[in-house]
């Protein structure tokens, strides 16, 4: 099994469109990606719901873990992406 | 039906099939068998699938944030975790719309153990499930009516979703049985020109399909015979065209200048042919926002909008944020009563920078399109305050600097505060929140938010004294400025220009002009000595 501990970089933490960024590229990888908090069991990464009820504030730990071929580089994906201010970015676009 | 009565809050008149929002279904008593749990499953699987089908439709209708929320709650109604829930009670006995009821229950108590935004997300999952569950049981979808022809719409109030989603060329007026002169219902019907009726008990009894005459100026909600609805709608038609005859300027019948002035929140808002701007809200650049605009920034936005404007002067509020609004890169404390707390020029005593940046950014958009630009600060309750807000518009090179009279306080030293500024500009939204101490948000509240309240009255006729014997600019920027009757009575007492959203001038305009200043300074004595808010209007519509 594959892990990584990432800080996550939006600063309003992983709700709105940086959560939403992250599960669409989650569920786009080739294997299922799993992504926890703390004590919390870790949950599906391509789960709105699940992803959500983490509770991620900016700044906050995640560690995200998948098995298979493919899972580095899919984890490296989605840690790349994690740690971006994604908010910051999305606003910058926006305006 | 006997003839209901709520608060008018958006003028017009007009007439038509009055229809409910639909209420969110209902789950029967009684739990069948599930026969086939397969079956159930895939029921369950269609209803979430057809939920987000509609909800991305649905935000193919509006843009910016109110596309985004809907988008996630789409993402949300097919979302895997909520599908192992349904399938998980499913095959535990319950069938396709009690599961997803359940199964969503487990999720939102889930969110609500998070706290703040995420306990909101609750909220998306309950519209997920009404919507899945009405699929399922063949209930009426809930949200607003599509009756195929134009309506009344009839709700308990409206959410700010429920207002960003409504055709306005399907509805013809809005009653609502809560909501108060400053509900979201209110400035929506405004700002779409729509009459609207807010407060108005007993609506919701009315049944679908009953035609109705709606007046949005006095609140009268009558129930009429289906001949008569062409009749009134052409009535009210040939009056709104009687209206926009009249032309020019604001003035009373023998002259008397009261300049109209329009409230706006960006550029699109300008009319180029409106006498100025009488208040320019700044918080669409800040809302949202985890860090402050640049400098840069807001010239090029505050410049957009005062090259929008033909000729006139300009006002500027400057920031108005707290707690209630909260912007995250201030990291203002919770507060117990946001209303009363850090909010509009109160954040400069911690962030100077905010407000030196705005004055900066203000000075610098003037300079480059020559306009007359003119600039307030809104929650001052002090002659102190608004003393050193004066020096600071004045340092960044802005020569008319005012305050907005909202606190009663500020209203009650108004001569003091006259001395120190040049003009000073009365939010009758707040005002009236903070004399009668009641949460403008409380639709419950309504009467005693009517701006008509004598106590109102009494506070803006004193600011109107001070301004005439200091020679200074006394104006009105809350929604009662639009309220043509009100506006006799302002005019009356001295105030010198009203300031309101587009849609209402015509109507502000024509009763002006039908009216001489004497007529005004008699309608001005007959409000400040009635008894109670519903007289004073009576009297004065009688006296019209």
């Amino acid at each position: 099994m594959a892990s990584r501990d990432v800080v996550v970089g939006a600063r309003i933490g992983l709700h709105g469109r940086p959560a939403a960024l992250v599960v669409k590229t989650a569920a786009a990888q080739p294997v299922t990606i799993k992504i926890g908090k703390g004590d919390k069991p870790p949950v599906d990464a391509s789960s709105i719901i699940a992803v959500l009820a983490l509770g991620a504030h900016g700044g906050d730990t995640v560690t995200i873990s998948a098995d298979g071929e493919g899972a580095d580089a899919a984890l490296d994906v989605l840690a790349e992406l994690l740690a971006r201010d994604l908010d910051a970015e999305t606003e910058a676009a926006g305006a | 039906m006997p003839e209901l009565t709520g608060l008018g809050v958006s003028p017009g008149r007009t007439a038509g099939p009055a229809y409910r929002m639909s209420p969110p279904p209902t789950l029967p008593g009684e739990v069948p068998a599930v026969a086939d749990a397969d079956a159930e499953k895939a029921a369950a699987t269609a209803a979430l699938k057809f939920v987000a089908d509609e909800l991305t439709r649905l935000s193919g209708q509006v843009e910016g944030t109110a596309a985004e929320v809907l988008d996630t709650e789409s993402m949300m109604a097919v979302d895997p975790t909520l599908a192992d829930g349904v399938a998980r009670r499913v095959d535990a006995g319950r069938p396709a719309a009690w599961a997803v009821t359940d199964a969503i229950a487990e999720q939102q108590e889930a969110f609500a153990a998070i706290g703040g935004y995420f306990a909101e997300r609750a909220a998306d999952l309950a519209d997920i499930r009404d919507r899945a569950v009405a699929h399922l049981l063949g209930a009426p979808m809930p949200g607003l009516p599509a009756p195929g022809e134009p309506y009344v719409l009839v709700a308990d109030d409206l959410s700010p979703a429920d207002t960003a989603l409504l055709d306005p060329a399907a509805v013809l007026a809005i009653v609502t049985r809560r909501g108060g002169p400053t509900s979201h219902t209110a400035i929506l019907a405004k700002a779409r020109g729509l009459p609207a009726v807010v407060g108005c008990a007993g609506v919701l009894d009315l049944i679908d399909g009953t035609p109705v005459a709606v007046d949005g100026t006095t609140g009268a909600v009558a129930s009429v015979s289906t001949a008569d609805v062409e009749g009134i709608r052409a009535a009210a038609a040939r009056e709104k065209a009687r209206l926009a005859e009249v032309t020019g300027p604001g003035r009373t019948r023998d002259g008397h200048p009261v300049p109209l002035l329009l409230n706006v929140g960006a550029a699109a808002d300008v009319n180029p042919n409106a006498e100025g701007i009488g208040l320019f809200r700044t918080e669409f650049l800040f809302l949202g926002r985890t860090s402050a605009p640049t400098v840069e920034e807001q010239e090029r936005a505050y410049a957009e909008v005062f090259g929008a404007l033909g000729t006139g002067k300009i006002v500027v509020r400057t920031l108005d944020a707290g707690a209630d609004k909260p912007l995250p890169f201030l990291g203002l404390a919770e507060e117990e009563n946001p209303a009363l707390g850090v909010r509009g020029l109160r954040i400069a005593r911690d962030h100077p920078e905010v407000l030196i940046d705005q004055l900066t950014a203000i000075a610098r958009a003037a300079d480059t399109t020559g306009a007359d630009v003119w600039v307030m600060a809104p929650m001052v309750a002090t002659a102190a305050e608004a003393d050193a807000f004066a020096a600071e518009v004045r340092k960044a090179g802005l020569p008319t600097a005012g305050v907005m009279i909202e606190v009663p306080a500020a209203a009650l030293q108004a001569g003091k505060l006259l001395e120190v500024v040049d003009f000073v500009s009365i939010g009758t939204n707040d005002l009236s929140q903070y004399t009668m101490a009641s949460d403008r948000m409380n639709g419950e509240l309504a009467d005693l938010l009517d701006p008509w309240q004598p106590a109102v009255l009494e506070l803006v006729a004193r600011v109107a004294a001070a301004g005439r014997a200091a020679g200074k600019s006394v104006g009105i920027c809350g929604e009662s400025a639009g309220d043509p009757l009100l506006a006799l009575v302002f005019t009356g007492m001295g105030i010198t220009t009203l300031s309101m959203s587009g849609s209402v001038v015509p109507a502000v305009r024509a009763s002006l002009a039908a009216h001489t200043r004497a007529e005004c300074e008699r309608a001005a004595e007959v409000a400040l000595g009635a008894p109670d808010a519903v007289t004073a209007r009576r009297l004065v519509a009688e006296a019209g």
